[in-house]
């Protein structure tokens, strides 16, 4: 294997191809951000007997950009009582680290290029996981910030539940995954992925179905998904902290709900079912598994009703925590006895 | 001390879960109500007084109006009334009466079709409210077909029915009726057993017997408080005490008994449907009162008596001894009753209408104190309130 590529030995060739994979990756998904709204809509018109969009395009397929289109060219109000400044960041604050996730997340092996090696990951830190959490914590404050420079009761109440929502779930998303890094031994996403990498058998998905539960389930409530839509709740809050927001500034909130559920799939994928590991190249296999992720939040978004506030802070504080915390205990447990 | 503070948040009139334009004044500490203060009137348009102003047969469109979820059922208990009020109640023929019981009950499934749909909706399960539509779309046919109308139905005519059934129709609703269970059972799997649905409804927005009775609840949300009380048994009309069916009592007292009440009732419908349409004779549809019914077409078309008769009806109406008159029926929210006095010229001189969805409101405040913001979208929902016969 040659030497692994980095800013001291090819600078040019180094920073040309950071900016390659930044590029790639971005692209790739907004793209799948767009079509993950066509998705969504003609899945769910399936499975309500619907059509879904049909008109835009054959197949509906050009609905995502006439969407974009109609949102881009909407006036773009900003209420007179608003704090305008928060206002306007709130939807950056949601995108941004929705995106800057994906940094840290691996989505193949090592290539040579140029007589140097390269990892298919735009960047290894060797705290991934404390990354991602940290930026999932952040994106919650765009959600409260939003509810209240938005200056309406609805939104206020939204952006309340979000962070009353936030306490409830990120305590049990974190401790289910550090049963992960105890058998991996490692912070870093990359080696978590070279962990688990033997067989499929080595997936934590196998050695760690509790955690691995846990966390899909938090993720939806982190995402904000059906049945944890509480935020937004449309027919409680109307749709709570994103009343007020019109135009591209309700696209970006838009946007942000879908950028975070390919992130939470990815990170899923990474965790338990050993990221780009399988039958096709690494970058398709880590994209089926995305789609396979996306589908079932989808189809969950078909199925549930919504839980009640208090019942989500309950089932939070008192079913996953302890749950998580139990399966610390055995995989610790395990890990030192055998 | 810290001063405790509450926020006043005016729910409606536009709000996706008010089923229209009520609105509520909650105020919230948190996200718990203190208090809730429903306003009404956003949709009147002076039903009671307009039909003053018309003859009894002119009055009829206005009731399609009032619950315009459930517009055969509005029909239904106005001529009823009106025929009490010329005392022809035991003219009427039989396949009029059978043929008024089979679209009450469809009227029914089809109010209760929309009631799960948007209770189901503003809970959060979205699929149900599509499933919901489908069905109800076939009622809305079959509407179609019978009376020219989807909404506005202004079927049943004072004596008997506007028209006879059309051609192809008792097939329609037997085809509907066999496969009506196994869709609600589709609901019942997609609600019933769902943990979450469970955690939303039991014990939520829950009304004791004796109050429901104090309020004047009735209908559905009556009986999901264990008051076995059903005017189709305990004050038949229209010839309902020739039919079997259960009246669904659970006590409950929350959401998830409404919610298995309606269903089961739909159940009920459905075997009532059958029976009647077991019971449908050819014969003729309006009663023979030549000064209260509109003559047959041919004879307006045939005979200049034919012709003048109808030209008498239209222009002058009909001419009710003096007197008063409450027919209460057991439509799908409950009891609607019509009230009307007669001073024995061709207009009502007064119609009062009593609601049923009116009524059932007043308990909404009691149902949500001290409750959660979100159970307040669940006690509007198991309440079934529709403003238009609430405003009137």
């Amino acid at each position: 294997m040659p030497e692994m590529l980095s800013l001291s030995n090819d600078p040019i060739l180094f920073i040309c191809l950071m900016l390659a994979k930044i590029l790639v990756v971005f692209i790739v998904v907004v793209l799948i951000v767009a079509y993950a709204t066509y998705a969504e809509r003609k899945i769910i018109g399936r499975m309500q007997t619907r059509l879904g969009p049909t008109m835009t395009g054959p197949l509906g397929l050009l609905q995502p950009i006439a969407d974009g289109l109609k949102l881009f060219f909407k006036e773009d109000i900003i209420p007179a009582q608003a704090s305008k400044l928060a206002f306007i960041l709130a939807p950056m604050m949601i995108l941004v680290p929705a995106f800057i996730t994906i940094a840290v997340i691996p989505f193949g092996g090592d290539i040579v290029v140029g007589g140097y090696t390269m990892p298919l990951q735009i960047s290894d830190l060797n705290i991934g996981i404390l990354y991602i959490l940290a930026m999932a914590g952040l994106g919650v404050y765009g959600i409260v910030l939003a509810g209240w420079a938005s200056n309406n009761k609805y939104s206020l109440l939204g952006g309340v539940r979000s962070a009353a929502q936030v306490i409830s779930y990120e305590l049990a998303a974190g401790l289910s995954i550090i049963a992960v890094f105890m058998l991996s031994g490692t912070l870093s996403l990359r080696g978590i992925v070279a962990a688990q990498s033997a067989s499929v058998l080595d997936w934590y998905i196998f050695s760690q179905p509790l955690a691995f539960c846990l966390f899909v389930i938090t993720s939806l409530a982190e995402i904000n998904r059906t049945p944890f839509d509480l935020p937004e709740a449309e027919t409680e809050l109307v749709s709570g902290f994103c009343t007020e927001y019109s135009s591209m500034k309700y696209a970006l909130f838009f946007m942000a709900e879908y950028a975070n559920m390919i992130v939470v799939s990815a990170i899923t994928a990474t965790l338990f079912l050993g990221g780009p590991a399988g039958p096709f190249a690494g970058p398709i296999n880590l994209l089926l598994k995305i789609f396979f992720f996306m589908f079932l939040f989808i189809w969950i978004r078909a199925t549930f009703p919504r839980v009640r506030y208090d019942q989500l802070m309950f089932m939070g504080w008192k079913v996953f925590l302890p749950l998580a915390l139990l399966n610390i205990v055995i995989t610790g447990a395990v890990v030192v006895f055998l | 001390m810290a001063k405790k503070e509450t926020m006043t948040i005016n729910m409606g009139p536009q709000h996706p879960s008010t089923h229209g334009v009520l609105q509520l004044v909650l105020e919230l500490d948190g996200e718990t109500v203190v208090d809730a203060v429903p306003h009404i009137g956003f949709l009147h348009r002076g039903v009671e007084k307009l039909a003053e102003n018309r003859s009894y047969h002119r009055a009829l469109p206005l009731t399609d109006r009032l619950d315009y979820l459930a517009p055969m059922s509005n029909n239904l208990g106005y001529v009823l009334a009106v025929e009490k009020l010329l005392g022809i109640t035991d003219q009427i023929p039989e396949r009029a009466k059978v043929v008024r019981v089979m679209m009450a009950e469809l009227t029914r499934i089809k109010s209760h079709l929309v009631w799960l749909a948007t209770h189901a909706l503003d809970i959060g399960a979205m699929t149900v409210f599509l499933y919901c539509f489908r069905e109800r779309e076939q009622v809305m046919d079959m509407y179609e077909k019978l009376s020219g109308a989807r909404m506005t139905s202004n079927y049943f005519r004072v004596g008997g029915l506007s028209l006879d059934l059309p051609e192809g129709f008792e097939a329609d609703v037997l085809s509907f009726i066999n496969d009506m269970p196994s869709h609600i059972d589709t609901y019942e799997g997609l609600l019933t057993g769902n943990k979450i649905w469970q955690k939303r409804t039991v014990g939520v927005a829950p009304i004791s017997a004796e109050d429901a009775i104090d309020i004047g609840l009735t209908g559905p949300a009556l009986r999901g408080s264990g008051v076995d009380w059903d005017l189709r048994r305990d004050n038949p009309y229209s010839g309902y005490e020739d039919y079997d069916f259960k009246v669904i009592t659970r006590d409950g007292c929350d959401t998830f008994d409404r919610y298995k009440n309606r269903l089961d009732e739909m159940r009920e419908s459905c075997k009532i449907i059958h029976q009647a349409l077991d019971k449908l004779q050819p014969g003729p549809i309006l009663a023979d009162v030549p000064s209260v019914c509109l003559p047959a077409k041919k004879d307006v078309v045939n005979s200049i008596e034919g012709l003048i008769h109808q030209f008498k009806i239209i222009t002058e109406g009909f001419k009710p001894e003096p007197g008063e008159v409450y027919q209460g029926i057991e439509a799908p929210k409950g009891e609607l009753g019509y009230y009307i006095v007669s001073d024995g010229s061709a207009n009502p001189f007064r119609m009062k209408i009593r609601p049923p969805s009116f009524v059932n409101l007043q308990a909404l405040p009691q149902m949500v104190r001290g409750k959660f913001l979100a159970d307040v979208i669940a006690a509007i929902g198991t309440l079934d309130i529709v403003l238009g016969e609430i405003d009137r």
